[in-house]
């Protein structure tokens, strides 16, 4: 799909005969991002769609205790801190960002007055800056008022290497100032086509100034407010225990009419997925649980109890598995899969073609992932095939078998097909987890039939994922033909996903394996693209840009996808609850509210 | 006396910095980083972690940090959590109360068990009581705790629903309530660890009391007409209970172990659960901190289990 396409599926849009919805699942289709395609829309001049969620309670307070489970408890609640998805959504009870993205990638104001565009003035022309009006009359739960001076601290904390925030990368190459008391401006060091990174979602939510001010940079770990949270948000900290518990209670000042519903909130960490779910689902003892990685089997026993169900959020994970461009097994200058080696079997197109048909994508989701990760053949090929969910996809172990034949891949007398006294044998390693092992005897009982030997490797995950330089078994060493594993897309914008495929990211000896590109698969004609859509301004251009990019990535089978990952989580049937895949789960928690 | 204790301490010393040195290897040896997840996040830049690493001494060399560690610690500082920048012994303290907690009443409740139980089946060996008596003890012990909390948490929570199986340290109940709930919550694991640690301790009461309850004196206490009861409690129990006394000290290491896997299936915010999450997060300084406790733990029971015996038993003396 090119901008042309793109352009005519907008225009779709605008006069009505194209969803907005699905013009995004569309564009999630195509591998980009939600915020991006509504970003695009915004860009286009296509009125932003209404919030759907509709919040029924008519007076603040009254919904009694919400209760929550997070079976990995938030370990700190300083969000600038935050190391996981657990410690974010902790400190969210507490602290807002300007903005927050909602399930179809929409900016929704939170302590912003409005979103910037560039009707209202917000968005500078030249991409170069834009300009945050902060909401008046907020207040921060010990009564100080929420000012443009807190916004420019909390860029200054993070963006401080000596505090050593975690969120640094939104900050480090950005300058705010403050233009009066309730006006901000980002400016950037260069045209930024994707502005609403600082300030905004996971890794914006704000700290107060006063509390902070005397604790930036080396002293950052004695301030006790990183403990003892004071926000904007709904709730007001009550007790925190790290790893147990989170406790809050209704923040009577807030800063949005009749919210919140409840009047109190615990967040339990602790225990395991199942029984989590279990807590929810089948039992009633709480309200929701959090990330809910349980076979799907299981959950639909659960749900026959009827207290509870399971919510699917779509949001950017992909199962995938990736092919080694290099050599893995020989050394060179004491590294394998060395860049100034080429895989001898895998860099025959006809190979990787023909292991992309290997991929039983619809037995994986039907035996393994069921409701929990649908099929899927993209981080994006062909459009025309995502449209419909019953798309076939091209497992065809026959035509695998004749693309190896033609290509001159011969069976041997033990049924392995070789070429030039080179076996197909590949060694294809995963993280220990049950659906992975099952995932990884699926892919090699097809590859048998068609005459490629798979020899099946797992590593346990907290190996297999760390960056430890001394282990040669961990993902970004890569020493083996084929791996496979879960690449996250939680950043709304997918530049920072797609730099994966650049050849400067390359994971080397040199830059001790902490490179993002993996498979080591390089072009330059990729490369191009990805600096040409890091200056573009126009989102569609640019949106074009990274489907090209992807096409590219795909359509070379650098990576095979195999099943598309949904956040699952458990929710009691009265719950009301608007989630987002594209933020924290509680991104809108002021919302939430217990139908009677 | 005072001689003895006094060696024995002195020997502790070097026992616990063997144990602190082990300990310290073995988990330097292991794979992971505490901030192993922001790896594998592209949005944080890869110098964060690093600048991450050299503030908290990581990309020091094992030894260095050890000894960094153990100067620290003899002075009172256990360092800070990695993952939630806390100071450790905090974490700890937090923690604590919980763990003593459901591990005094289990520990209560086994011996209200046993005691009874195990001296009611020695005075009638192989009778039809001490028969049902040895098979449960049997069972009881045999199974893990692991397997008898979900089967209790199935049939009580789920199926009954009669019991909460997610334990909160603060209840939000006051005054009667507050009780009411904490018992609750609090009965299933209690009863689940209880009952383990009570049926092998009902098998060593049996056989200590089966021991006593032959000797001379015993047989000489019923010639003098003393009744049975008195006989039991005054001449037997006393006497037998000295081995049981050492064994339940000696048993106390095993069973902070098994609060472990009590407190991960419950829930239950104690120091096991923090070991667990701490192991799982690489959180050396509080793995290394709370397995430190327990081996300090381990220590001092074996001694007190060998100054108890030395008081309980004239017999033995020490000079």
């Amino acid at each position: 799909m090119d901008e042309r396409a793109l352009r005519g599926l907008i225009a779709k849009v605008k006069v009505g005969k194209l969803s907005r919805r699905a013009f995004v699942h569309k564009m999630l289709a195509l591998g980009l991002t939600a915020p991006m395609a509504s970003q695009m829309l915004d860009f286009c001049g296509v009125a932003n769609a209404q919030a759907k969620f509709e919040y029924k309670p008519t007076k603040r307070g009254g919904g009694g205790a919400l209760k929550v489970l997070w079976w990995q408890g938030a370990t700190l609640l300083n969000p600038h801190f935050a190391v996981g998805t657990k410690d974010q959504e902790g400190s969210r009870i507490f602290y807002e960002p300007l903005a927050g993205w909602d399930e179809d990638g929409n900016l929704v104001a939170a302590l912003a007055a409005e979103i910037p565009s560039r009707e209202n003035g917000g968005l500078a022309a030249d991409g170069m800056s834009v300009t945050w009006k902060l909401k008046q009359g907020v207040k921060w739960h010990d009564g100080k008022p929420f000012t443009a001076d807190d916004v420019v601290f909390n860029w200054q904390y993070a963006s401080d290497p000596a505090t050593a925030a975690v969120t640094i990368g939104s900050y480090k190459d950005v300058k705010v100032e403050k233009v009066d008391d309730f006006t901000v401006r980002v400016i950037f060091a260069k045209p930024t086509p994707f502005w609403a990174d600082a300030f905004v979602g996971t890794r914006g939510m704000l700290i107060p100034k006063h509390l902070f001010a005397d604790y930036i940079g080396g002293k950052s770990r004695d301030a006790p407010a990183n403990l003892k949270p004071v926000g904007t948000g709904p709730y007001k900290f009550v007790d925190f225990k790290p790893g147990d518990i989170v406790k809050g209670e209704i923040f009577a000042d807030y800063h949005v009419a009749n919210r919140p519903h409840f009047d109190s909130i615990e967040m339990k960490g602790g225990g395991d997925a199942v029984s989590a779910a279990r807590a929810v689902i089948q039992t009633g003892e709480y309200d929701y649980a959090w990330n809910m990685q349980v076979e799907d089997e299981i959950l639909q026993r659960l749900e026959k109890g009827g207290k509870g169900v399971a919510t699917i959020t779509p949001g950017g994970n992909i199962e995938h598995i990736q092919l080694n461009s290099t050599d893995p097994w020989t050394e060179v200058d004491g590294e394998r899969s060395s860049l100034k080696t080429k895989h001898p079997l895998l860099s025959d197109p006809a190979v990787r073609q023909a292991l992309a048909m290997l991929v039983d994508r619809k037995s994986v989701e039907d035996h393994i992932y069921g409701r929990t990760g649908s099929a899927t053949g993209n981080f994006l090929n062909n459009p025309e095939r995502v449209r419909s969910k019953n798309t076939k996809w091209e497992f065809n172990v026959e035509k695998a078998s004749q693309l190896l034949e033609d290509a001159g891949w011969k069976k041997g007398p033990d049924g392995v097909r070789a070429k030039d006294g080179k076996k197909l044998k590949f060694v294809y390693q995963t993280s220990i987890n049950t659906p992975r092992q099952k995932n990884q005897a699926i892919v090699k009982q097809a590859a048998q039939k068609a005459g490629v030997d798979m020899e099946l490797k797992s590593v346990t995950a907290s190996v297999f994922f760390s960056s430890d330089v001394a282990n040669p078994d961990t993902y970004a060493k890569f020493y083996c033909d084929i791996q496979m594993y879960t690449t996250t897309m939680t950043q709304p914008d997918p530049e920072v996903f797609m730099n994966q495929f650049t050849s400067w990211e390359v994971a080397t000896k040199e830059n001790k394996w902490q490179g993002r590109n993996i498979t080591r698969w390089r072009s330059e004609e990729y490369d191009k693209t990805f600096r040409a859509a890091e200056g573009e301004l126009d989102p569609v251009k640019r949106a074009a840009l990274f489907i090209r990019m992807n096409d590219l990535a795909c359509g070379d089978q650098a990576v095979i996808p195999v099943v598309y990952r949904p956040r699952v989580a458990a929710i009691s049937s009265k719950l009301k609850a608007s989630l987002s895949g594209w933020d924290n789960d509680l991104w809108n928690l002021r919302d939430w509210y217990r139908e009677a | 006396m005072g001689y003895y204790l006094l060696r024995r301490l002195l020997i502790v010393i070097p026992s616990l910095l063997g144990i602190s040195l082990l300990l310290f290897m073995v988990l330097a040896l292991a794979p992971g980083d505490p901030f192993e997840e922001l790896a594998t996040n592209p949005a944080v830049p890869p110098e964060v972690r690093a600048s991450l690493r050299t503030k908290f001494g990581l990309d020091d060399p094992v030894p260095v940090r050890y000894v960094r560690w153990i100067t620290a610690m003899a002075h009172g500082d256990w360092g800070f959590s990695f993952v939630s920048r806390v100071d450790v012994d905090k974490l700890i303290l937090q923690r604590l109360p919980t763990t003593l907690f459901v591990i005094g009443s289990a520990q209560i409740l086994a011996i209200l068990v046993a005691l009874p139980v195990g001296v009611f089946a020695a005075t009638r060996p192989y009778s039809l009581f001490d028969q049902i008596a040895s098979t449960l003890a049997l069972i009881g012990f045999s199974l893990p705790t692991f397997f008898t909390g979900l089967l209790f948490i199935l049939v009580f929570s789920i199926y009954l629903d009669w019991l909460p199986f997610v334990y909160r340290a603060d209840l939000a109940a006051v005054g009667w309530r507050w009780y009411w709930e904490q018992f609750r919550q609090s009965i299933m694991p209690i009863t689940v660890f209880g009952l383990a640690v009570g049926a092998s301790m009902t098998r060593y009461v049996r056989s200590a009391v089966l021991d006593v309850i032959r000797l001379d004196y015993v047989t000489t206490a019923r010639a003098k007409g003393l009744g049975e009861r008195k006989v039991v409690v005054k001449h037997v129990v006393r006497n037998a209970l000295i081995p049981v006394v050492t064994l339940v000290m000696l048993q106390m290491p095993a069973i902070f172990g098994g609060a472990i896997v009590t407190e991960q299936i419950f829930r239950i915010p104690g120091i096991g659960s923090l070991l667990i999450s701490s192991i799982l997060a690489n959180d050396t300084p509080v793995v290394m901190a709370v397995t430190f406790v327990f081996a300090c733990l381990v220590v001092l029971f074996n001694l007190i289990a060998d100054i108890l015996y030395g008081w309980l038993d004239p017999r033995i003396s020490y000079s």
